[in-house]
């Protein structure tokens, strides 16, 4: 086990990248603390999966260095990293039965038989195949395959690190939920460094301490589920974490006051003149509808019910608003003023998050 | 569901058991005719029964013939399946290599029967061909019209040059089916060379080598052309194939009640053999599953 540090690392498919879209993976410096778990959330083809794979060396990154504790591992080859891997999709030796499949990697770093078999042994108790360790695994299901592929990620105790690359998509959602909650206690038990890969926010919050959110190649934020909530350092966090993800308006910034449009919206503090598009950021969470007052005049469009709360879908001069509302309180579709709370207000500019001038001073002392 | 009950609908088999009926089944049957019948010629046949049949069943020379055959086919097969899978595992995955390779390597195949014959003919012929002349200018006493183990390492070398490629191709098929993170997995599982091998390669190639074997074992059960361009079943009869003396008991002695009990023995051979390889196969294949 090791701490993992990325040292100006970046990766390019393109022999000689030119562009900066030439890049599958831009700049990243970044350190992950040993024995904590992390969630690697983005979308499709934002660069987790070749994050993860230079990381346990399938691929050799154009620039940048690995560090897995002190040791620069970049030029090492997988099987000297001692790392292991999940996939997305099942990966199984077919002519195996089960118990050799588990037991597949202890045998190839020689083992001695009785520790692999008391392994082999508790790994399938935990992802619940005790009953078909004698079965090949070739007629097995998808998700008992990928039970498979997980029990083999996590059969070497003394791993640097285990890498999960979206392993539950082909698992159905019960089973899901059951696998993470023991992919969570394991790590508590065992306190490996987890790096679990996912697109999927619910699957990343509920599993990981921190957070990486990746966007186009680029680590955008690494936090704790709650800062990601409360303080999205990139409109895309705000936009992609959050159901339904953070409200976004075009506004100018003076002082405390955000305009948009003629509409006045106060701030918590107070901003230093910007440059560039500037946007405010409001979770729906922290919106209020009312029918009279001082809010931004808004047109209900919709109401949604989704159990505990409703959703008001809503538009301001055609960019959508959403606000949660309360179970019991009374709204409707039609006109209507939203009202921000104004110490959840977050102001972008160019996407970025800027601070008010009081955060500012205090991160500077 | 209503079913609409129109017997005329067995008019659109037509035109599929006319053909059949002239492509297989009334040739199949004018040599079954020839195998219960003798003929004195001018046209005029008895009934003979189960005679030729009997005469074929008990006849050193077809039993000789039947010998080399499977000698033949087992020696070919135990060259051309693993020689197919290494030539297969060596070649560029992608990429222009890999296009090119493909290329090379399916030409062989592209060569008609009898060309392939010439051609190995006269390149293995001592005064002009030039392994034959390589050969005996390096003092090796090589000479395929009169040795017999000459003639046979000819005819294997030849049917090796010709058809390790079609296993060759179909094994890559095999193995660019098999997707990347099966790679991925077996490196971070540490698995030796071997290993990648054993457990995945050869398994995910399992489908397309039983096609392989088969269609190579039937081919070269049959076998005819390349060897009797090369060396017309001799010296002697020492690469006289089973459709080699086929063909020369009917053709060239026009026995054609023998030639026929023959031809039809050979064909229950060959669809018994390849019936058993490909239950064997399969069975293999299901092993271990509930």
């Amino acid at each position: 086990m090791a701490r993992i540090t990325l040292s100006g690392l970046a990766h390019s498919y393109v022999p000689d990248p030119a562009d900066p879209d030439d890049w599958a993976l831009k700049e990243l410096n970044m350190t992950w603390q040993d024995g904590s778990a992390y969630a690697l959330l983005g979308a499709s083809g934002c660069g987790k999966s070749t994050l993860l794979n230079i990381i346990s060396g399938l691929l050799a990154p154009s620039r940048g260095r690995v560090f897995f504790g002190e040791t620069d591992v970049t030029d090492a080859p997988t099987a000297e990293r001692n790392i292991a891997q999940v996939f997305q999709f099942p990966v199984v030796y077919d002519t195996m039965t089960v118990r050799q499949n588990l037991a597949f990697p202890l045998r190839n770093r020689g083992a001695d038989a009785d520790y692999v078999r008391r392994r082999v042994e508790s790994i399938a108790a935990m992802i619940g195949m005790e009953a078909e360790l004698d079965r090949k695994a070739r007629g097995l299901t998808a998700d008992a395959k990928q039970k498979i592929s997980l029990g083999r990620g996590m059969v070497r105790e003394d791993v640097s690190a285990i890498l999960f690359d979206e392993p539950l998509t082909v698992i159905d959602p019960h089973m899901k939920w059951e696998l993470r909650t023991q992919l969570r206690a394991l790590h508590q038990q065992f306190g490996h460094t987890m790096i679990y890969v996912t697109h999927d926010q619910t699957e990343a919050l509920t599993f990981a301490d921190r957070v990486v959110v990746m966007h186009d190649g680029r680590v955008v934020q690494t936090g704790t589920p709650e800062e990601l909530f409360e303080r999205p350092e990139h409109t895309f966090v705000g936009y992609f974490i959050g159901s339904p993800g953070m409200n976004l308006l075009d506004a100018q910034v003076f002082g405390d006051t955000a305009w948009v449009g003629d509409h006045a919206v106060p701030l918590s503090g107070n901003y230093r003149p910007v440059r560039g598009r500037v946007q405010i950021g409001i979770r729906p969470e922290f919106v209020s509808l009312t029918s009279d007052g001082e809010g931004l005049p808004v047109e209900v469009s919709r109401v949604e019910d989704v159990g505990r709360y409703r959703i008001a879908r809503a538009h301001h001069e055609g960019e959508p608003v959403n606000a949660v509302v309360a179970e019991g309180a009374a709204v409707g579709t039609g006109r209507a003023r939203a009202v921000f709370a104004p110490e959840r207000i977050n102001v972008y500019v160019e996407d970025w998050r800027v601070a008010p001038e009081a955060e500012q001073g205090r991160a500077a002392r | 569901m209503n079913r609409t009950v129109n017997q005329k609908a067995w008019f659109l088999v037509l035109p599929v058991l006319v053909l059949v009926a002239f492509s297989a089944v009334i040739p199949l049957m004018t040599v079954v005719n020839y195998s219960v019948q003798d003929s004195f010629g001018n046209n005029q046949f008895f009934w003979a029964g189960l005679e030729w049949f009997e005469e074929i069943l008990t006849s050193e020379r077809v039993h000789n013939a039947l010998g080399r055959q499977i000698v033949f086919s087992a020696i070919i097969l135990a060259i051309e399946v693993p020689l197919g899978i290494l030539v297969a595992l060596s070649m560029p995955k992608r990429g222009f290599w890999a296009s090119l390779s493909l290329v090379l390597i399916a030409l062989p195949l592209l060569i008609p029967w009898n060309v392939v014959g010439t051609i190995w003919q006269i390149f293995g012929r001592v005064d002009i061909g030039l392994l034959g002349w390589t050969l005996r200018n390096l003092g090796v006493d090589y000479n395929y019209t009169q040795n017999a183990l000459d003639a046979w390492i000819t005819v294997i070398v030849m049917d090796v040059w010709h058809w390790t490629s079609l296993v060759a191709l179909l094994a890559y098929a095999g193995l660019q089916s098999i997707p990347e993170a099966y790679y991925q997995a077996a490196k971070i599982d540490q698995a030796s060379r071997w290993s990648v091998f054993r457990y995945i390669e050869l398994p995910k190639m399992q489908g397309v080598l039983l096609i392989a074997i088969l269609l190579r074992f039937m081919d070269s059960f049959m076998i005819y052309t390349e060897p009797f361009v090369v060396t017309g079943g001799g010296p002697g009869n020492a690469t006289t194939f089973l459709s080699i003396d086929l063909v020369k008991m009917a053709l060239g002695q026009f026995d054609l009640g023998p030639a026929a009990a023959f031809s039809l023995m050979y064909f229950l051979v060959i669809l018994l053999i390849s019936w058993v390889f490909y239950t064997v196969m399969v069975n293999l294949d299901r092993r271990g599953e509930r």
